[in-house]
């Protein structure tokens, strides 16, 4: 069975480049362009990874990664976040709220590649 | 006669004592004058009815008054004068 | 036995030793010591006895011995008018105080408006009026002399055994240097002077010390003790009570009223008072020195007139006594007594008159001969001590010339009475001014002018003999033979005393005309508002009259108060001023406030008329409106007007607070602004480049991509470049635009083409359509002015209506209309509008409005109203519309031509 992904990215350009990308490597990516369904559509899909922008119409992705993890049963999903504003002031809070891996757009596909393995690897051997 | 508005009808015996000291201070010098206009009446010369006043009487007796004039003012002053310092200060 | 010449070596000694009191007491002044001793109420009441001169000393002997007890009359009046402080002098004292009076002339001009004639008046007659007393000094001294070398000589009474004409001379020039470098070494505040006060109060000790040891040895001595003393004086010729009441009553009321009125009792009374409850303590300490001073004056003349020869002058039996008896060091003792009474009263008078010729005659005239010297250079210090000690000299020759004039001759009393019946003559402009509120300038200078002619012609000239200054045809049959006009009978009433007669006629008559013409005239408005001061002065303690509208700059008033008050003085003064102010550095503000501080501050040194006239010279006339009239006469109107000013100045301070809080507050949210710019800016940039670095490896990496997928991967690329690039123009145009480097093209076209362009353009890159709602009619507008950029706003703020509105069916109404060259553009659309508190922000730069999302970088708006400024117009959200509307207002026809040159002129 392929492994899942849901992406909340509102840039169709970039969304597109990483369904590209992953589907390659044998992921199913499911892809949101709005924050304000986000949590409803991962909880339901319960999938092996969420990649999450930051800067998202509807809702934030920082607000939607608090919502997660605020979430049980959804407090060990890894989680990648991709943000363009780059401050670090913006990678204390993704990190606060429990993020599992924060990148800083633009990043090379192999960096962003080899971050989804660690992330489900490591996700797999805690299971 | 409006001297201290907006002051009670009836005073405490010190301020009413005060009062009556500078009626006093405002009087005394009418009746220090009118002491001393007294040898008016006295007879200049000499005639059937009246003698002229001696010297000497004259001497004590406007001296007299100059002296007790003098006194007068300085128990007043002894009385008054912090009262009227307070006044002025007020 | 004393010889003349150790007598004069002993005055001498006596001289320097006072000359080193006042030294030292100045000295101890400077340094702040020595205020016990300065200003106590001792010092304050011996400074009085300057009232006992040598016609006390000497005179008051031979009063008594010629005409009885009249002689007490002279100290009953001023002891009344001491008794009856409370009544006149209390207010004079706080009169002068605050209202810094320098002299009697300057309280009486001061009190008619600051007038300055009369303050001339006040003090021609205040000369004329002590010159015989200055002669009576040096008749009195040189008498005295003359009574020690006969002495020694043993030349027969009544012979002259030095030449009186050169003592007299040497006399005057002594007293002359001795008040010159006493009293004008430097201008004082408020013109106190502590020395002389001191040294006057060291000789007031040792003239009543020398007259009671005199009057001791006299009852004691010779008498026998008090009671046969008395009896020695019933047997004499004066044994019986023989004075007249006209005389009694009128000399005690002349000296009374010249007690009050002559200048030198006036300095010290009230120039020189530190402290009004010392005037208390004086109201029973100085009748008593009065009463000691003339407790022996009647044995000293009745033992005299028994044991001295026929034909002795009983002016001088205070002397001659003791020196017949052998007493030598007592004679020496009571000729030191009488010199003090007599340079003492010389100092004092010539002071005071000297102060008053300086401030009231000299300074008006220099100032009058030289316009615009107050500002230019040279020192008006040097001008005022010179000419106080000019006066000095003019007044002591005064009185030598009359001295020499009247041969010397006359009884000590019947000099001393012409005077005070000159000085007297001030009384009714005194009193009334203090008074009645109704007295007047006119009035005033009336009843001065009626009385003082009087006095002249029925005192003064009569003084000198018949024959001498009035021919004795006018005694007999009255001026140009009018019998009505004899000077010791005018209006035909004979068999009055000439004394009680002069005075009775000239206060009287001067008393009216006083009244009658305050009556008559109408007062200016200055002299209306110091009346009521005046009058009113236990109310208005600190009072106040402005300097409205002044124009003085404080250089000027700076420069002039320096060369017054002296550099360091006038500097210090500013400063404090200053500081009153707020104002931490430069010259003060020429307030109201702060002109007529100066002002005071002047009077003390040359009198309130002159710093009157001194201050209007440059702040440009006196100003006193009926408002000011109506303030002072109301306080509370006063306290009304005072606190409406405040009302209004934290009215405005509370605009300035909110002021500064809502620029503080739009500061803050910049701050913010920026921080999320940058992070948009970011945002903005990255966002891209991540496609482009992402697609770009793809293509580099990616194996087996088909011919389709390359090219789309490259397209994308391709487009997120351009919107790099668009990006960084806006930047740019925006940069651009904000340092006014842009070129302007000027182009032709109407309005409605112009929103068809922008409508088109806008319409093809939307995502969302919108309605647009025009009145093409009222578009067919001419315009000429750069269309390209006008189009890139209207382009802008469509595309903001098409991305931001909130309605369901969005609709943009677009309006416009020409109105005197003006063309107007109103863009409304159907939202929700911008909350009021984003509406200051909009047209900044990286702003973005909260809650709407959207992708642009917050340009817009800013490059809009960069563009439009350049276009000479204005854009503004327009706050009363439904939803979001902006209105352009901008020229017709934009003439690039113009606005360079206007730019060349501002910056030529």
């Amino acid at each position: 069975m392929s492994k899942h992904v849901v992406l909340v990215e509102d840039e169709t350009n970039i969304a597109e480049a990483i369904r590209f990308l992953l589907g390659r490597e044998g992921w199913r990516v499911q892809t949101l362009a709005n924050g304000a369904t986000a949590v409803e559509v991962i909880r339901k899909a319960v999938p092996d990874l969420v990649m999450l922008d930051v800067m998202l119409p509807g809702k934030s992705g920082f607000e939607i990664l608090k919502e997660l993890r605020a979430d049980a049963a959804l407090a060990e999903l890894p989680i990648l976040m991709l943000t363009a504003r780059g401050q670090s002031r913006d990678r204390d809070i993704a990190e606060d709220a429990g993020v599992s891996r924060f990148m800083t757009k633009p990043f090379s596909n192999e960096e962003m590649l080899s971050a989804v393995r660690d992330l489900t690897a490591s996700g797999t051997a805690d299971a | 006669m409006n001297r201290y508005p907006g002051t009670p009808l009836f005073l405490e015996r010190r301020s009413y004592r005060f009062r009556r000291m500078m009626d006093a201070v405002r009087l005394l010098p009418f009746i220090v004058l009118a002491f001393w206009m007294v040898p008016l009446l006295w007879p200049v010369h000499e005639t059937a009815t009246a003698e002229t006043v001696p010297m000497s009487h004259a001497l004590r007796y406007i001296f007299g008054a100059w002296l007790a004039a003098v006194i007068l003012c300085f128990v007043l002053w002894r009385r008054t004068s912090s009262q009227i310092e307070q006044e002025n200060k007020g | 036995m004393v010889s003349l010449n150790q007598l004069i070596a002993v005055c001498l000694l006596y001289v320097i030793g006072l000359f080193a009191v006042a030294f030292a007491a100045e000295r101890a002044a400077v340094r702040g010591h020595g205020d016990w001793l300065l200003r106590s109420p001792l010092v304050y009441t011996l400074s009085l006895s300057i009232y006992c001169t040598a016609w006390t000393f000497y005179g008051a002997v031979g009063y008594a011995a010629r005409s009885g007890l009249e002689f007490v009359t002279i100290y009953l009046g001023p002891s009344i008018v001491m008794i009856g402080w409370w009544w006149i002098l209390r207010r004079l004292v706080r009169i002068g105080r605050s209202h810094r009076v320098t002299s009697v002339a300057d309280l009486i001009s001061s009190r008619y408006g600051k007038s300055n004639l009369l303050a001339i008046l006040v003090t021609t007659m205040a000369v004329i009026g002590v010159t015989p007393y200055i002669a009576l000094q040096l008749q009195s001294v040189t008498l005295s002399l003359s009574i020690f070398a006969s002495a020694e000589t043993g030349a027969a009474p009544g012979a002259d055994p030095i030449n009186s004409a050169q003592a007299a001379f040497w006399v005057a020039v002594g007293l002359t240097l001795f008040t010159v470098l006493f009293g004008t070494r430097n201008l004082n505040v408020n013109e106190r002077h502590h020395g002389v006060v001191i040294a006057i109060a060291v000789e007031a000790v040792v003239k009543l010390l020398a007259l009671l040891a005199v009057g001791i040895f006299v009852v004691w001595g010779l008498a026998g003790g008090i009671d046969e003393a008395m009896a020695q004086i019933d047997r004499s010729p004066m044994g019986h009570w023989q004075v007249e009441g006209g005389r009694w009553v009128a000399l005690t009321l002349l000296a009374a009223a010249a007690f009050i009125c002559l200048p030198r009792m006036f300095q010290v009374l009230v120039v020189e008072n530190d402290d009004e409850r010392h005037l208390q303590i004086a109201s029973w300490a100085f009748p008593l020195y009065l009463m000691l001073m003339s407790l022996f004056v009647v044995p000293i003349a009745v033992v005299g007139l028994d044991l001295l020869p026929e034909g002795s002058n009983p002016d001088l039996f205070v002397l001659s006594l003791p020196l017949s008896q052998g007493q030598s060091n007592l004679a020496m003792f009571a000729f030191l007594g009488g010199f003090s009474s007599a340079t003492s009263m010389v100092i004092v008078a010539t002071l005071a008159l000297s102060t008053m010729v300086s401030n009231h005659i000299v300074m008006p005239i220099w100032l009058a001969y030289g316009q615009n010297t107050v500002q230019q250079s040279g020192d008006v210090r040097h001008v005022v001590i010179l000419s106080r000690r000019l006066s000095i000299l003019l007044i002591i020759s005064l009185g030598y010339f009359y001295y020499r004039l009247s041969g010397g001759g006359g009884a000590l009393a019947a000099i001393g009475t012409i005077s005070f019946g000159g000085v007297a003559q001030f009384l009714p402009a005194l009193l009334g001014g203090i008074f009645w509120r109704g007295a007047t300038r006119i009035g005033a200078v009336t009843g001065l002018c009626v009385g003082f002619a009087l006095w002249i012609f029925t005192m003064l000239l009569p003084s000198f003999g018949a024959g001498a200054a009035l021919s004795a045809a006018t005694f007999e049959q009255g001026l140009f033979g009018i019998v009505w006009l004899r000077p010791e009978a005018l209006f035909g009433v004979r068999g009055l005393d000439p004394t009680v007669h002069a005075v009775i006629w000239s206060l009287s008559l001067n008393t009216l005309s006083f009244i009658l013409a305050s009556l008559f005239s109408f007062p200016s408005p200055m002299e209306r508002l110091q009346g009521a001061q005046f009058v009113n002065i236990f109310d208005h303690s600190s009072p106040a009259r402005g300097w409205t509208a002044s124009v003085a700059a404080s250089e000027d008033l700076m420069i002039m108060a320096q060369r017054i008050l002296g550099a360091p003085e006038a500097q210090a003064f500013f400063r404090a001023q200053a500081r009153l102010q707020e104002k931490s550095e430069g010259l003060p503000e020429p307030t109201p406030r702060f002109v007529q501080a100066l002002e005071r501050e002047l009077a003390a040194s040359v009198g309130a008329a002159t710093a009157h006239a001194m201050v209007s010279q440059l702040v440009g006339g006196a100003s006193v409106s009926v408002q000011d009239l109506l303030a002072v006469a109301d306080e509370s109107a006063q306290m009304l007007e005072y606190s409406s000013q405040l009302e209004i100045k934290s009215r405005a301070l509370t605009d300035t607070a909110a002021k500064l809080r809502r620029a503080n507050e739009k500061l803050t949210q910049l701050s913010h602004q920026k921080d999320s710019f940058l992070s948009q800016i970011s945002h903005e940039l990255r966002t891209p480049m991540t496609s482009i670095r992402s697609f770009s490896e793809i293509l580099r990496d990616a194996k087996g991509l088909n011919p389709e997928e390359k090219t789309r991967y490259a397209s994308i690329i391709h487009s997120e470049t351009i919107r790099l690039t668009r990006l960084l123009d806006d930047l740019l145009d925006l940069s651009v635009l904000e340092n006014g480097e842009v070129t302007l093209n000027q182009q032709s076209g109407t309005l409605q083409e112009l929103l068809d362009r922008a409508i088109t353009t806008a319409s093809a890159a939307a995502t969302r359509a919108i309605v647009i709602d025009r009145n093409r009619s009222t578009e067919n507008i001419q315009l000429e002015t750069d269309l390209d950029r006008l189009v890139q706003v209207f382009i802008n703020l469509i595309t903001n209506a098409q991305k931001y509105c909130g309605a369901e069916q969005p609709e943009l109404k677009i309006r416009t209309r020409l109105i005197n060259g003006c063309v107007e553009v109103d863009l409304i659309d159907n939202g929700t509008g911008i909350e009021p508190e984003s509406r200051d922000l909009i047209f900044e730069k990286f702003s973005r409005v909260p809650g709407q999302g959207g992708e642009g970088a917050g340009l817009g708006l800013a490059i809009c109203r960069e563009i439009i400024t350049r276009l000479q117009g204005t854009i503004g959200y327009m706050p009363d519309t439904p939803g979001t509307g902006f209105r352009i207002t901008l020229p017709q026809t934009h003439s690039v031509q113009e606005r360079k040159t206007k730019t060349l002129i501002d910056q030529a």
